[in-house]
């Protein structure tokens, strides 16, 4: 075990002395999905090939199994082990799951990353969210703000539209959210409502809370069922432009609701970028550049490494009637 | 008994004006009209599916697939709607029907021609309509922006300044007040779920009428397929999940005895209206979303424990009387 350490780390040791030396020495990085055809993953694919293209001598293999299962993805990972790549970065289908296959890749020599859907620590070196709490709580927030700004309010009341009282990610949002509150004194937050994740549910909240707060005029939905029913009610209400409605949803499921008006933007991460990032992590893994706490992601900047080696991309991507439909037709 | 029974619906009526009242002194403007009219808009839905539902209960059985029905028809329309867009939604709404009808006959005849007890094969068959609604959509949502105007138009539409929804459920409580009181095969429903042996020996086939409660009901649910996806500008395959329980609520708060047999269409429309009454009034007044559980939750044991009392009371006496009958 131990020679087979030293012989791969000093054979990477070796390729990276060559590669300064001579340029045609292509890196090869797997970029697994969790299955092939999914528009988000195609997307993130986009993103790879962008890295590539700026690094020069990257070679980015898009691939994956055909359904969300974790024996198609150890396969495809074996398969990619044998083509002798120099990285693997994967969005996996079982945190655990993958751990065997991932570690064997690791004792072959071949760096290891995750990104949008982890791995167990064993099995990689690092991992990459696409962001984090704190960044998508402050981001709900700026978004409040801005469609307060787009409609000309210079203050108004806001009310948060959650999921189910015991979601944890959404109440670590809302902690999040009212921490960078007091930054933005022109919002009044009224009150926090739960629509459950049901359609019904949350358009009947949605409505209360017109009838409650007249002066409302933000509901932030970190939930893509709640923004969409809010965004319908708004619509059903005749409220466009007097209530906007905001929050975290997918560019393909909103298209609708911008174009309206009921939503001015929203959030949600761009795959293109976590794809960039996740290659251009693994790129600087194989150089052996960036140390334990920080590693480069080109355009985006640093990615910064916390004990459990995972890292945050970045704050969550804005989308509004400028870009909302091209990203519509990807997820 | 009767009288017992028409009282129990007068003091539901009751419950929900006292409700509807003392919500109205929190928030001034739920008791406005234009506020009950789309309180009632709202519960239509539910007004259909319970109605229903509650045939379905009569014959001493229960359908668990109601929501599931709903979630499969409103899919398979808004897909349709989404690929032919110039596809007429009146048929589309008929075509919906027929398919929520045809879900409905496949658990009526697995009840009646197998004999198999109806919470099993309806709890068999949710499943299965939510399994299909994944394989036909691959997990993806059809929304708002992909439906057609007309498509999402219809159900907000307005008649004498009511929406359309709304006429969708004052139809079909007329439909089935008429149907429940006067019709053969709805008195036959009663005879089939009051007491199946007698029913038998009288010549009617009890299978036979589970088996049309349960096509009633799939129709219905069909029906509010389309109205739900368009109500909400969205479908996917966790729509309306668990919505088959406030149906079944709706039907217990509202008198249809879970031993078949015993309900009626008024309150059947109460108990839904009870619910709909508690769903917009609760966010209104801004009651903590845990107590608003426990609040439903209490309402229905409670309306279970009355109707068990009320039951026992009339067996005692049709015991007497018929002991009074043959002693003399």
């Amino acid at each position: 075990m131990m020679f087979k350490k030293l012989l791969a780390t000093s054979a990477i040791a070796l390729a990276m002395l060559s590669s300064g030396a001579v340029q045609a020495a292509d890196i090869k990085i797997g970029l697994v999905v969790k299955a092939l055809g999914i528009g988000f993953f195609e997307a993130a694919n986009e993103g790879a090939q962008e890295a590539a293209k700026e690094l020069g001598g990257v070679k980015v293999i898009y691939t994956g199994p055909t359904s969300t299962t974790a024996e198609g993805q150890i396969e495809v990972i074996s398969a990619l082990i044998a083509q002798k790549v120099d990285a693997i970065a994967v969005s996996a289908n079982d945190t655990d799951a993958l751990v065997p296959i991932l570690k064997k890749a690791q004792q072959r020599g071949i760096k290891v990353i995750s990104w949008d859907s982890g791995v167990a620590k064993a099995g990689r070196q690092m991992h990459l969210n696409p962001s984090s709490n704190s960044l998508i709580g402050e981001m709900n927030i700026r978004l409040a703000a801005d469609a307060l700004k787009a409609g000309n309010f210079a203050s108004g009341d806001i009310a948060i539209l959650s999921a189910t009282p015991t979601s944890t990610n959404q109440n670590i949002w809302i902690d999040e959210m009212k921490k960078v509150l007091p930054n933005f004194s022109q919002l009044n937050l009224v009150t926090t409502v739960y629509g459950d994740d049901l359609a019904d549910k949350s358009y009947r909240e949605a409505l209360a809370l017109f009838k409650t707060y007249p002066n409302l005029k933000v509901i932030v939905a970190p939930t893509t069922v709640g923004i969409l029913a809010a965004a319908q009610a708004v619509k059903d209400q005749g409220l466009i432009g007097k209530v906007y409605v905001t929050g975290l949803g997918l560019p393909s499921e909103l298209a609708g609701h911008v174009d309206s008006g009921a939503v001015h933007s929203f959030a949600i991460w761009n795959p293109i970028d976590l794809g960039y990032a996740a290659t251009m992590i693994a790129y600087n893994l194989v150089k052996g550049e960036g140390s334990e706490t920080k590693i480069s992601m080109g355009r985006l900047g640093d990615a910064m490494l916390d004990e459990n080696g995972e890292a945050a991309m970045s704050e969550p991507f804005i989308y509004d009637a400028s870009n909302v439909h091209k990203f519509a037709d990807i997820f | 008994m009767k009288k017992l029974y028409t009282n129990r619906e007068a003091l539901l009526c009751a419950l929900i004006i006292i409700m509807a009242l003392s919500v109205g002194a929190f928030a001034d403007d739920f008791l406005s009209v234009g506020n009950l009219l789309s309180v009632y808009n709202d519960t239509s839905m539910l007004i259909i599916l319970a109605l229903g539902q509650m045939l379905v209960i009569i014959t001493r059985c229960i359908d668990l697939s109601v929501a599931a029905n709903l979630a499969l028809t409103g899919m398979v329309i808004a897909m349709l709607n989404s690929s032919y867009p110039d596809f007429p939604v009146p048929l589309l709404v008929l075509l919906g029907a027929g398919l929520g009808l045809c879900m409905g006959m496949i658990n009526g005849l697995l009840v009646w021609k197998l004999s198999i007890p109806a919470i099993v094969v309806t709890l068999g068959t949710m499943s299965i309509y939510r399994g299909v609604i994944f394989l036909l959509s691959d997990g993806a949502w059809v929304n708002a922006h992909e439906m057609s105007a007309t498509f999402m138009q219809i159900p907000r539409a307005t008649f004498i300044g009511i929406a359309l929804l709304s006429w969708a459920s004052l139809i079909t409580i007329a439909v089935f007040y008429y149907f429940t009181r006067y019709a053969r095969t709805g008195r036959e429903i009663y005879a089939a779920g009051n007491s199946p042996t007698a029913a038998f020996y009288t010549g009617i086939d009890v299978g036979r009428s589970q088996f049309i409660a349960f096509s009633l009901s799939g129709l219905l649910a069909g029906l509010c397929g389309y109205l739900w996806v368009s109500r909400y500008a969205v479908a996917y395959v966790d729509v309306a999940s668990g919505f088959e329980l406030q149906v079944i609520s709706a039907c217990v708060i509202g008198g249809i005895s879970i031993m078949g047999g015993v309900g009626t269409v008024t309150g059947c429309v109460l108990g839904a209206i009870f619910i709909g009454v508690i769903n917009n009034a609760l966010p209104v007044i801004g009651v903590s979303p845990f107590w608003q559980m426990a609040i439903s939750g209490a309402v229905i044991v409670l309306a279970v424990i009355a109707s068990s009392r009320a039951e026992q009371k009339s067996g005692r006496i049709i015991l007497k009387q018929t002991m009074l009958a043959t002693s003399k």
